[in-house]
């Protein structure tokens, strides 16, 4: 039977659907990106010009694009850092030691990925409102006299760190999920023999639990970067769409006004090859530096 | 059980017990605002509901349209999971099981895609499918369901495949074997023998990506303009700037409920294959 025209046909037969749909709406698109971005296109005649790298050089002398890297990279480093920082915590707590409830929290916290980021987005403006909102709610109750209302998406100082919460609120749980598996496989005599030297809970964890998941923790930073730069953007696009006045702007958002409301898609595709060579760039850079020996156990 | 295990504990349930509530809390308080008349808004948002005022939901389902936005989320959620397992299927299995000239590179340009995110090449999508409009003047690649539900499908391809492929790569060679010596040919033993070996790994697919397209809002909100064709989460924000707009909150909790129920519901019952099959694909790299 081997390669005989059947096996060739099924191979092919097979394959192929898969590849070919994969090739148009994946492969031709990043493509696409790399080469429109060398291209101006005029409005709504979509007239063509080939201009090189000018639209790279427009952007770099763009406020608007400087401040939307700026937020980009701040989302993604502050994100980044207190999410795998909660994460691993929540799961070292629960995977050591034997509570009532495991699954209770492991349930909830959980629950934010399974929301749709639309979804996600509305809660957050019913927390951030103003008058009808929760948090400017408590606060009246707690100071009814005295209380003003906090503007936390409308303020250009304090609506980064409103979005950077309320995509911390819906990763945590994801990825803590993640490491409680790898936790879980580490041997429990480890912890004995440890517990007999007298190591304490901080000793053990960061002698035993963080060594032994550091692949796992490692990996997900690489994610880390390519999920912050997508969460934020439907973020910002449902919740603040770039205000005020363009101070919670990311990348792909302003991307976004450019091609798809402006119709500058060459421009607009100029910031798409930033991000992808910056995503791309920032996910090796993590990878590199953060290698160590693998411990086995 | 010693005082400082006790302390210990006692932290551990204060920590996680704050943060469960921080998503609880939320999520309960948009059940109850949902039943809010429209005058409670105006109050303490922290009051509960006088009672349940139904008529939210009604407002949501057929003025704001939730209702048909509705449907058309199921529609393009079906299709897409339909075009999704009819194609990675076969491709995972041939990738994972079969030898001829040209797998690895294959294999390598398949896995390239998972470092694609959908919300990077949402442009240039738009893009060529307003080109294919204008090029053979028509409109049928815009505002088109099927369309949308084809690329949901090409964009979960490659996490699928690599799924689908660690799971198939590690079921023995010799339940083939015995099905050609049977007689049975190559498709056959795929769709009769293989796949429903790998059922586990198929669910899992299935949950994963059923969420993926449930949710999935910035390309639909691209790709589907028309006020008739728009799925639940562009919806729902048509919804949450109209109502902000017109102060008319009730109705816009009844549809955010509408949204939410459907993916709670089924976490309720599969929770536990959701955060466990997270890790189906990952012992393999």
């Amino acid at each position: 039977m081997k390669n005989s025209p059947a096996k060739k046909r099924f191979i092919v037969f097979g394959l192929l659907p898969a590849f070919v749909l994969y090739t148009i709406f994946m492969i031709y698109p990043t493509l696409t990106v790399f080469k429109e971005s060398l291209y101006k296109t005029g409005g709504l005649s979509g007239k063509k010009t080939f201009v090189g790298l000018a639209n790279f050089q427009k952007l770099f002398a763009d406020p608007k694009f400087i401040k939307a890297f700026q937020n980009t990279v701040f989302l993604i480093v502050v994100v980044t850092i207190i999410t795998m920082f909660l994460a691993v915590i929540f799961a070292a707590m629960l995977t050591r030691g034997n509570f009532r409830g495991k699954n209770f929290f492991r349930i909830i916290l959980y629950i934010p990925n399974i929301l749709s980021i639309a979804v996600v987005a509305s809660i957050f403006s019913s927390i951030y409102g103003m008058d009808t909102g929760l948090l400017n709610g408590l606060g009246r109750l707690l100071k009814p006299e005295t209380w003003e209302n906090i503007a936390f998406t409308g303020q250009s100082g304090l609506v980064t760190y409103s979005i950077a919460f309320a995509m911390i609120w819906q990763a945590v749980g994801y990825y803590m999920v993640m490491y409680m598996s790898t936790m879980a496989q580490i041997p429990e005599h480890l912890y004995e023999a440890a517990k007999l030297d007298g190591a304490g809970r901080l000793r053990q964890f960061f002698s035993i639990t963080l060594p032994l998941s550091w692949q796992t923790v490692r990996t997900t930073l690489t994610f880390y970067v390519i999920s912050n730069i997508n969460i934020s953007f439907q973020l910002v696009k449902a919740l603040t769409d770039g205000g005020p006045n363009g101070a919670s702007m990311t990348l792909l958002n302003y991307q976004y006004v450019e091609a798809y409301n402006n119709s500058n898609f060459g421009y607009g595709l100029a910031i798409g090859v930033v991000v992808f060579l910056f995503s791309f760039g920032l996910s090796a850079i993590i990878y590199r530096a953060t290698k160590r020996d693998i411990i086995q156990y | 059980m010693n005082k400082e295990t006790k302390l210990y504990k006692g932290f551990v349930y204060l920590v996680l017990g704050l943060a469960a509530l921080s998503i609880l809390l939320p999520v309960v308080w948009v059940f109850l605002a949902s039943f809010k008349e429209n005058a409670e808004f105006y109050g303490n948002p922290w009051a509960f509901p006088h009672g349940f005022y139904w008529q939210n939901f009604a407002e949501a389902w057929a003025e704001a349209n939730m209702g048909s936005y509705l449907i058309n989320s199921v529609i393009v959620t079906a299709l897409a999971m339909t075009f999704l397992l009819l194609i990675s299927l076969p491709c995972a299995y041939i990738l994972a099981r079969m030898d001829f000239p040209g797998k690895r590179f294959l294999q390598t340009l398949m896995k390239a895609g998972l470092f694609i995110n959908l919300s990077y090449i949402v442009i240039p999508i738009f893009m060529i499918l307003l080109n294919l409009n204008r090029s053979l003047k028509v409109t049928f690649f815009l505002n088109n369901r099927l369309i949308l539900a084809l690329i949901y499908a090409a964009t979960a391809v490659p996490f699928t495949v690599y799924l689908l492929a660690n799971y198939f790569s590690a079921i023995s060679k010799s339940y083939e074997e015995a099905a050609y010596i049977d007689g049975a040919g190559y498709f056959t033993t795929m769709l009769r023998i293989m796949i429903p070996m790998a059922k586990p790994a198929v669910i899992t697919v299935i949950l994963f990506n059923f969420l993926a397209f449930w949710n999935e809002y910035i390309l639909s909100l691209t790709l589907l303009t028309d006020k008739k064709l728009k799925t639940l989460p562009v919806g729902l924000i048509n919804l949450q700037q109209a109502s902000r707009s017109a102060a008319n909150y009730g109705r816009l909790y009844a549809g955010l409920v509408l949204v939410m129920l459907p993916t709670l519901l089924l976490y309720i019952l599969v929770q536990k294959q959701l955060t466990e099959g997270m890790m189906v694909g990952g012992d393999k790299g």
